[in-house]
C-alpha cells in the first residue's frame, strides 16, 4: 500500500466534510450578511442595482472607499422606523409570553400521559410544524374575517349584537403569531420536562412539599433550559415576521419585517432596506448568541 | 444464551476444557518455552506518555512484550489502562515514546495501517451486518478476493464455533455470542497482535470461566500475541502468562502471575492483587536467617532475610490470609509467629471459611482456612479466643 | 392530584383545538359550493374542479415540487457532512464560526436572510457575471443555504447517539475513514437522514419570503402564488388548494412518522441487544 497516497486521501476526505459545507455557508450565508452591511452604507441611486458602489473595483483597488451614514441617519429622523422596531419587539415578546402560557401546561400535559396517548400527542404538535406555515395562517383569515365562524359564534351566543372587526387589528397578529409558533415553544419544552424524574417530584412532596411549591422549586428550575430555547425559538422568528402582519395586521400595523419588505419591494431603497436589517441584527445579536449556547447544550440531548 | 444453546455447546466444550487443564495449570512452563532473555521483544514500548489536557494518564511506560505471550494488563478504573491499549491499537496518539511492533515503529500509522486488532468490553459488533459480514469486514478492506473470504469466513465461525449462525444478525444473538462474533472479526485478519479491552466483563461468571479456557485455547492454535486489559486479578492470573500491574498511569509491577502473586514488590500490587494482611514496622535487627521488625501492633516479628533493607528502615510486612493458621492452642516454634487474639467476624463460603481475628492490640488480622474436613458445626465461632500463626517465609516485607 | 389532572386535559383539550380547529374549518368550507366564504351553499367540488384549470397554480406547484426535490436532497448531502464534521472531524480551524453559521439560519428571520441572499446574489452577477438571470437555480441556492442547518441539527443529534466503538472497530479492522463513514456510520443515520430531507422537502415547499427574494421574472413558486391571491382577502379555490396540501403532507408525515417509530424501536432493541 501505498501509504503517502493513501494519507492524502484521509486528508482529502477530511476537508470534504469540514469544508464543503462551511464554504457554503461562507459564501451564502456569511458574505450575505457581511454585504447587506456594506450596502447599508452607500447611497441609493436610481439604477440596477440601485445603489452606489461601495468600493470602485475598476480604478484602483480599495482606495476609493465610499461610506455614507445618511440611510442611518434616515432611520432614526423617522419615526415611522423606531416605532416599527419598538412595536416588533413588544408584539414578539407578548406572544412568545402567550406561547410560553399555553405551551407550558401542555408540553407538561404531554409528559404526563401514557406511552402511546404521548407519541400521538407529540405527532400532534409536530404535524402542523410540518404543514404549511402560509396556509395556517390563511386559515385565520376565514375564522376572523366579519361573516367569520368567530363572529358568528359570538353573535349567536349574544355576547356582542353586530359583527367585531377581528382581521387586520394587532389582535389578529398576536393571535396569528401565538398559533403558529406554538409548536416551536412546546417541543422544547416537552424535551426538558421529559428529562425530569417523576421520583424525584415524589421525593420533594415526601418532605412535605405543596404541588404548587414542588412545581415552584422543582419543575421550573429543572426546566429552564427547555423554557429558554423555547422562548428564544419563538421571538427571534416572529420579530422579523412578515407574513403574519401583512395577512392579519391592519395597513397600519407597523411590523419590522413588513416594513424591511416594503422598503425593499416597493420603495426599492435598497440602501435604506439594508440599514433596516443590519438594526434588527443588532438587536437579534444577544438573543441569536443565547440560542447558540443553547443549541449546543440542548443539542446533545435532542434524541434522548 | 439459552438451555437449548447451552445443551448443544457443553459437549465440545467439555472435551476442550480437559484438554487445556493441562496447558493452563502449566501456565508458566508456556512462558519458558516461549520467550527466553535472548530473544527479542515482539512488542517494545518504550517510554510512553498521554496526556489528556493536562493529565498525564500514561506515564512513561517501558514494556517488553514477547511473540506468542499471552500478556496481561491489571488495574482499576482510571489507571490509564485502556489508554495503553488504545495507544497500542492506534486510537490514541502518544504525547512522548514510541510503540515498535515486530520491528516496525508504530507511532503515527492509524488504527487501519497497523497489523493490529482490538476487541473492546462492549464487542461493537456492526448491529446492521449479519454474523458473516461482520467478520468478513476485515477481510474486505483488505482487498482479499471473495472466494477466499468466504472460506476464511467460515474456518474463523467453526474455530469460534458459531458456524450456522452466518446470516444471524446481532440481535438474535446472546451475549457469549456476540463475543465470540468480535473475537472471530478480529482473528480472521490475523493480526500480529490481538488487544482485549475487558473481553469477558460483560459475560456472567460461569460463562466467563469457560470462555477465559477457550480464549487460551484459541490463542495456543493461533500462535497469535494477545495483550489482555482486565480489573480482574483472577482473570489475569487464569489467562496470562505474564501480568503487569498498573496504577494512576505506571507500570508497579511486571512478571508471572506466580511472582507477582506471591512476590509483590510493594504495598499497592500486595493489596490489589489478592488480600494482604499488612503490618508496619521498622527493620530493628538484621540477622542470618532471619530480619526483625519491630511492629506498631505486635512488637518484634521475624521475617525473611530481604536485601536491600537496612536497621531503621520503615516497611510492611505482608501475610497472605491463606498462609496464616489459626488454632486453639498456641504454636510455638523458632521460625513461627503466634499471635493472640478473639474471632470477631467469619464469612462462610463453603470450600473455605474467611475469619477476622482482633487482637489485643484491637489490629484485625484475615486468615482463609480452607474448609478440608467435613463438619457440621464451625470448629470456631464468633468470639472464641484463638492464635494465628505463620512461617516468617509466608511473610513478604515490602519498602514501598 | 385529581384536579390537576383535569386541569392538564382541559389545556391539552384547548391546545389541541386552537391547533387544529383553524384548518378543519378551511377544509370544510373548501366544499362549499358558494363563492362567499360565510355563506354555505351545499357540498361541492367545484373549486378544486377549478384548480384544475388553472395553469398558473399547476405550474407554480410543479416548480416548487422541482426546488424542494433538488435542494432537499442537496440539502441533506450538505447537511450531512456538516454534522460529521461537528461531531466526527475534532478540532478544525474555525469549529466555533462554522459552530455559530450551521445554528444561526434555523432562527435567522427570513427577511433578513432573504435580502442578504439576493443582495449576494446581485453583487456576484456584478463582480462575476453569476449568476445571470435569478429564478429557479437561486431559489434552489437559497433554500439549499437554509434547509441544511435543519438537516444538520437533525443528524448531529443522531450522529451523537451514534456508539463511538462501532466506528472504531470498523477503521480497527482496516476501514480507511471514508470507508468507515459509508460502511458503518452512514447506515446507522439513516432515518435521521430520511427525517432530515423530509423537512428540507416541506420547509422548501412551504417557503414565500426568502424565495420572493430572489426569486426573478417568471419563477413564482406555490406559496408566491397563493399569498398574491390571499393578499387581497379569502380565496374559495385556495381553500381547496390548501385542503389538498396539507392532507397530502399531513398523510405524508403520519405515515412517515409511524415508519420511522417502528424501526427506531427496532433499532433500539437491535442496538440494546448488541450492548
Amino acid at each position: 500500500m501505498n501509504t503517502r497516497y493513501s494519507e492524502m486521501a484521509d486528508k482529502a476526505w477530511r476537508s470534504f466534510v469540514i469544508y464543503l459545507p462551511y464554504v457554503w455557508l461562507l459564501l451564502f450565508f456569511l458574505t450575505p450578511f457581511l454585504i447587506v452591511f456594506k450596502i447599508s452604507f452607500s447611497d441609493p441611486v436610481i439604477a440596477q442595482p440601485p445603489f452606489t458602489p461601495l468600493f470602485d473595483w475598476a480604478r484602483s483597488g480599495l482606495s476609493a472607499v465610499y461610506i455614507t451614514f445618511d440611510n442611518f441617519l434616515f432611520l432614526f429622523e423617522d419615526d415611522l422606523y423606531w416605532l416599527s422596531y419598538l412595536k416588533s419587539v413588544r408584539v414578539a415578546a407578548f406572544s412568545t409570553l402567550c406561547c410560553l402560557l399555553i405551551g407550558y401546561p401542555m408540553a407538561y400535559a404531554i409528559t404526563r400521559a401514557d406511552t402511546t396517548a404521548r407519541n400521538i400527542l407529540l405527532l400532534l404538535v409536530i404535524l402542523p410544524f410540518w404543514t404549511s406555515f402560509l396556509l395556517r395562517v390563511y386559515a385565520w383569515m376565514g375564522m376572523l374575517s366579519t361573516h367569520g365562524l368567530i363572529n358568528k359564534g359570538l353573535l349567536w351566543m349574544g355576547f356582542i349584537d353586530e359583527p367585531m372587526k377581528l382581521l387586520y387589528t394587532d389582535f389578529a397578529v398576536y393571535l396569528g403569531i401565538v398559533y403558529t409558533y406554538l409548536p416551536f415553544m412546546i417541543l422544547p419544552l416537552y424535551a426538558a420536562l421529559q428529562k425530569l424524574d417523576l421520583s424525584i417530584h415524589e421525593a420533594a412532596s415526601d418532605l412535605g412539599a405543596t404541588p404548587f411549591r414542588v412545581f415552584i422549586d422543582i419543575t421550573l428550575p429543572m426546566s429552564a433550559t427547555g423554557i429558554i430555547a423555547g422562548c428564544l425559538l419563538v421571538f427571534i422568528p416572529a420579530i422579523g415576521e412578515y407574513v403574519i402582519p401583512t395577512l392579519l395586521g391592519g395597513s397600519d400595523s407597523l411590523m419590522i419585517g413588513r416594513q424591511l419588505f416594503n422598503e425593499f419591494f416597493e420603495n426599492r431603497d435598497w440602501p435604506v432596506a439594508s440599514a433596516v436589517a443590519t438594526i434588527l441584527l443588532f438587536i437579534l445579536v444577544i438573543p441569536i448568541m443565547l440560542f447558540q449556547r443553547y443549541q449546543i447544550t440542548a443539542g446533545t440531548n435532542v434524541n434522548e | 444464551m439459552d438451555a437449548s444453546e447451552i445443551g448443544t455447546m457443553t459437549i465440545p466444550m467439555n472435551e476442550k476444557i480437559d484438554n487445556l487443564l493441562d496447558d493452563a495449570t502449566t501456565g508458566n512452563a508456556r512462558l519458558g518455552n516461549r520467550h527466553d532473555s535472548n530473544a527479542q521483544p515482539f512488542i517494545r514500548i518504550e517510554n510512553l506518555s498521554k496526556e489528556f489536557d493536562g493529565v498525564t494518564v500514561v506515564d512513561s511506560v517501558n514494556l517488553d512484550i514477547y511473540r506468542g505471550e499471552l500478556f496481561a494488563i491489571l488495574g482499576g478504573s482510571g489507571c490509564g489502562k485502556t489508554t495503553l491499549l488504545r495507544l497500542l491499537a492506534g486510537f490514541e496518539t502518544p504525547s512522548t515514546g514510541r510503540v515498535i511492533i515486530d520491528g516496525i515503529d508504530m507511532t503515527g500509522l492509524p488504527p487501519y495501517q497497523r497489523p493490529v486488532n482490538m476487541m473492546v468490553q462492549s464487542y461493537a459488533v456492526f448491529p446492521h451486518m449479519t454474523v458473516e459480514k461482520n467478520v468478513a469486514y476485515g477481510l474486505k478492506k483488505d482487498g482479499v478476493d471473495k472466494t477466499q473470504i468466504g472460506e476464511q469466513v467460515s474456518q474463523m465461525l467453526s474455530l469460534v464455533q458459531l458456524s450456522g449462525y452466518e446470516t444471524r444478525k446481532p440481535h438474535q444473538l446472546s451475549g457469549g455470542q456476540l463475543q465470540r462474533v468480535a473475537l472471530a472479526r478480529a482473528l480472521v485478519k490475523k493480526p500480529k497482535v490481538l488487544l482485549l479491552d475487558e473481553p469477558l466483563a460483560a459475560l456472567d461468571k460461569k460463562l466467563r470461566e469457560r470462555t477465559q479456557f477457550e480464549l487460551m485455547n484459541i490463542q495456543d492454535q493461533l500462535g497469535i500475541t494477545f495483550v489482555v486489559v482486565t480489573h480482574d486479578q483472577e482473570e489475569a492470573m487464569n489467562l496470562a502468562t505474564r501480568i503487569a500491574v498498573m496504577d494512576d498511569g505506571r507500570f508497579v509491577q511486571t512478571g508471572t502471575p506466580t511472582h507477582v502473586y506471591e512476590y509483590p514488590t510493594n504495598r499497592f500490587v500486595a493489596d490489589f492483587v489478592g488480600t494482604t494482611n499488612m503490618f508496619e514496622g521498622t527493620v530493628s535487627r538484621i540477622a542470618d536467617e532471619h530480619l526483625l521488625i519491630d511492629t506498631v501492633d505486635f512488637g518484634d516479628i521475624k521475617a525473611s532475610p530481604t536485601p536491600g533493607t537496612n536497621v531503621g528502615n520503615q516497611v510492611w510486612l505482608a501475610v497472605r490470609p491463606e498462609k496464616i493458621t489459626i488454632s486453639k492452642e498456641s504454636i510455638t516454634s523458632e521460625t513461627t509467629t503466634c499471635i493472640k487474639g478473639v474471632v470477631t467476624d467469619l464469612g462462610y463460603y463453603g470450600n473455605r471459611t474467611i475469619y477476622r481475628v482482633t487482637t489485643e492490640t484491637s489490629a484485625v488480622i484475615e486468615i482463609s482456612a480452607q474448609n478440608q474436613f467435613r463438619a457440621s458445626e464451625p470448629i470456631l465461632d464468633s468470639e472464641d479466643e484463638v492464635f494465628v500463626s505463620w512461617d516468617l517465609n509466608s511473610g513478604i516485607v515490602l519498602k514501598e | 392530584m385529581r384536579q390537576r389532572s383535569t386541569f392538564l386535559f382541559t389545556t391539552l383539550a384547548f391546545g389541541y383545538a386552537f391547533l387544529y380547529l383553524p384548518i378543519v374549518i378551511l377544509m370544510v368550507y373548501s366544499f362549499n359550493d358558494s363563492r362567499i366564504q360565510s355563506v354555505w351553499n351545499g357540498f361541492s367540488l367545484r373549486w378544486y374542479a377549478s384548480l384544475l384549470d388553472n395553469a398558473q397554480v399547476i405550474d407554480a406547484a410543479l416548480l416548487s415540487l422541482q426546488i424542494a426535490l433538488i435542494s432537499a436532497t442537496i440539502a441533506t448531502v450538505l447537511g450531512t457532512l456538516a454534522g460529521l464534521s461537528m461531531t466526527h472531524m475534532g478540532r478544525f480551524k474555525g469549529r466555533l464560526l462554522f459552530t455559530g453559521l450551521i445554528a444561526a439560519p434555523l432562527i435567522m428571520p427570513e427577511v433578513i436572510t432573504g435580502l442578504s441572499l439576493l443582495l449576494v446574489f446581485v453583487s456576484t452577477e456584478q463582480l462575476i457575471g453569476w449568476p445571470e438571470s435569478r429564478g429557479t437555480m437561486t431559489i434552489i441556492i437559497a433554500h439549499i443555504t437554509f434547509s441544511m442547518a435543519f438537516v444538520a441539527v437533525i443528524v448531529q443529534s443522531r450522529l451523537s447517539t451514534v456508539d463511538k466503538s462501532l466506528e472504531e472497530a470498523a477503521m480497527d479492522l482496516g476501514g480507511r475513514p471514508y470507508r468507515v463513514a459509508i460502511d458503518v456510520t452512514l447506515p446507522l443515520i439513516a432515518p435521521a437522514m430520511v427525517a432530515g430531507w423530509l423537512l428540507a422537502f416541506t420547509l422548501s415547499l412551504d417557503d414565500l419570503v426568502i424565495a420572493s427574494f430572489v426569486s426573478g421574472p417568471g419563477a413564482n413558486t406555490l406559496p408566491m402564488v397563493i399569498f398574491s391571491k390571499v393578499k387581497l382577502g379569502v380565496a374559495p379555490d385556495i381553500n381547496a388548494l390548501a385542503t389538498l396540501i396539507i392532507t397530502v403532507i399531513g398523510i405524508g408525515v403520519v405515515i412517515a412518522g409511524f415508519v420511522m417509530q417502528r424501526r427506531e424501536r427496532a433499532r433500539i432493541t437491535e442496538y440494546q441487544a448488541t450492548r
